[in-house]
């Protein structure tokens, strides 16, 4: 590489991190309008904290719904994924195809009757709807990647445990598991980030304000106070929702860039 | 995975292998259905389903309050062509659509060359990239709502007036949103074709003599055109679906000039209009203009390829 290179390479990406740098000191930074008018602090957050149901409810709901998305995703998936890579059954290829169809269709065309239909199923304004709906937007990529995973696990393996006396649930969970655990983190990963970012579906499905997880309750809060937007408060909301997002992706890269990685051999 | 399928089938219906865990045996398919039960439950009663009421709900008086009052085709189809916000919102979000597809696809395929090497530099620039792709959408577009505010922006020094006040600037300030959240994404896609093509066929052209114009235009970009075409469709897709951005940033402002397709099926449903129905017509005509878009470039991409 050559040192021009290394220069727009470099800019770059400062340009690329500088909104972030930004946004993390402008949430504790001085600035009229906020709560914190003077010297750097905590104020923004302060605000967050106590703004309507308060920043823990909010943290919670969107927990809630991330975990349960994630267990409900990996453990369908893992399932399912077992189910088309060592099975042969009747209708597996019309099953396999109708769940990658998810990925055509818009969330705003499913979510109009998703709302009805949650209604009718008891599920209105509940956290586990929004996982459970959550969940199936995940299938079409969980379940192709535990698919792959399984057909790529040695075929002596396999056998092994069946020589052994396994059952096929048993040599699931003791031979097959460990070996499919790197697209289990990468299908937990997507699905956590999935869960914890969206926004059109909980804003469809969730209107009980107390109920609602963190990214729709700070849009909310922009809408606060006659109209005066509190951009300090805005920014903590954006440091708050944007941090596990950036720590799970350094620390999981490897099994994020693998994910896009099966993606592109699909297309 | 023949033989593992075979092996597995064969054991499980052999009766000298104690089935553990299991009351009774049963048969192989039984088995396989068995563990795609769950799969099959989750796409019949949230897929489905969904996808058969929304066709119904289309030909519906369905209020958001009243529910389901009967049939009353094409009435609700017929709403939406006369809606006067439908035609500016489609003309909005194509030239939306064409508008980032072309920057976004430029600026990643530009970043994917520029860290092609493997090196410990290029690692760090590659992750720099693709951090804001860790963010969720609406929490990116909550940032930039902060970044372009009067009261608080830094970005003083462009002298720019207003970053979301007219319709040519909301629509590149939103434009810059998605282009800082996705760039690193789609570098990642494009870098994974720059990997699979083989060091020959740049050593051949090397010895060869072609220039390195001449190696990007005549070798790169024709191999790279798969995963061209693959990102093509992802932001095509992405694109025409846009709401996040614009329900934060802009509220489909000013003056209405920003509503994209989507927005408009989340007003009709939920804010102002409350008809179920409506909205439901509309995204069945989405649904329909979005899967010939699919296929016609499904097509084009394998075109390509012959």
């Amino acid at each position: 590489m050559r040192t021009p290179q290394h220069v727009v390479g470099g800019g770059l990406a400062v340009l690329f991190l500088s909104p972030l740098v930004w946004a993390a000191v402008a949430s504790v930074s001085p600035q009229a309008g906020t709560a914190q008018t003077s010297g750097w602090g905590l104020g923004n957050y302060q605000t967050l904290a106590n703004y309507q149901a308060g920043i823990g409810q909010y943290l919670l709901n969107s927990t809630i719904v991330s975990v349960l998305t994630v267990l409900f995703t990996l453990g369908v998936s893992l399932l399912g994924g077992y189910a088309f890579a060592m099975f042969k059954f009747p209708g597996r290829n019309l099953l396999f195809l109708v769940t990658l169809a998810i990925l055509m269709v818009p969330y705003a065309t499913l979510l109009i009757p998703l709302y009805v239909l949650l209604n009718d199923l008891g599920l209105q304004n509940s956290l586990v709807g929004l996982a459970l709906v959550l969940t199936m937007f995940q299938l079409p990529f969980a379940v192709f990647m535990m698919r792959i995973s399984f057909e790529a696990v040695p075929r002596e393996l396999g056998e092994s445990a069946l020589v052994d006396g396994c059952g096929s649930f048993r040599a699931l969970l003791h031979i097959m598991l460990p070996v499919v655990r790197p697209g289990l983190i990468t299908v937990g990963l997507f699905a956590f980030l999935a869960a914890w970012n969206d926004f059109i579906t909980p804003l469809v499905l969730i209107s009980d304000s107390d109920r609602a997880p963190l990214p729709l309750a700070v849009a909310n809060m922009r809408q606060q106070v006659m109209g005066i937007v509190d951009y300090g408060a805005t920014e903590a909301g954006v440091v708050t929702l944007a941090l596990p997002c950036i720590l799970l992706f350094l620390a999981l890269q490897r099994h994020y860039v693998r994910g896009f990685l099966s993606g592109a051999l699909k297309g | 995975m023949a033989s593992p399928v075979s092996t597995l089938e064969q054991q499980r219906s052999s009766p000298a292998v104690p089935v553990k865990g299991l009351k009774r045996r049963r048969r192989p398919k039984l088995t396989g259905w068995a563990y795609a039960a769950p799969t099959a439950l989750f796409v019949l009663i949230f897929f489905v389903v969904p996808v058969i009421l929304v066709a119904r709900m289309s030909v519906s008086d369905w209020g958001l309050f009243t529910g389901d009052r009967g049939w009353n085709a094409p009435e609700n189809y017929q709403d939406v062509m006369d809606d006067r916000l439908l035609w500016p919102a489609v003309w909005f979000t194509i030239k939306y659509t064409v508008v980032t597809t072309v920057i976004l696809l430029g600026l990643a395929l530009a970043l994917a060359l520029l860290v092609q090497e493997s090196s410990r530099w290029t690692g760090i620039l590659r992750s720099s990239f693709l951090v804001p792709s860790a963010l969720g959408l609406a929490s990116a577009s909550l940032l930039f709502y902060a970044l372009y505010s009067p009261q608080s922006t830094p970005l003083g020094f462009l002298g720019i007036d207003s970053f979301l006040g007219t319709p040519s600037s909301a629509l590149w300030s939103t434009v810059a949103l998605i282009v800082w959240r996705f760039a690193g994404f789609y570098m990642l896609l494009l870098l994974v074709g720059l990997q699979s093509i083989s060091d020959d066929v740049y050593e051949a052209a090397r010895l060869d003599g072609a220039s390195r114009m001449q190696t990007f235009r005549h070798i790169t970009l024709p191999l790279l055109k798969p995963s061209l075409a693959l990102c093509a469709i992802l932001c095509v897709t992405g694109s025409l679906l846009a709401f996040d951005q614009f329900y934060i940033l802009t509220k489909g402002g000013p003056d209405n000039s920003t509503i994209t397709i989507v927005q408009l099926v989340y007003n009709m449903a939920f804010y102002g209009q409350n008809n179920l129905g409506r909205a439901a017509a509309l995204s069945i005509l989405i649904l329909a203009v979005l899967l010939v878009v699919n296929v016609l470039q499904f097509r084009g991409l394998r075109g390509r390829e012959d």
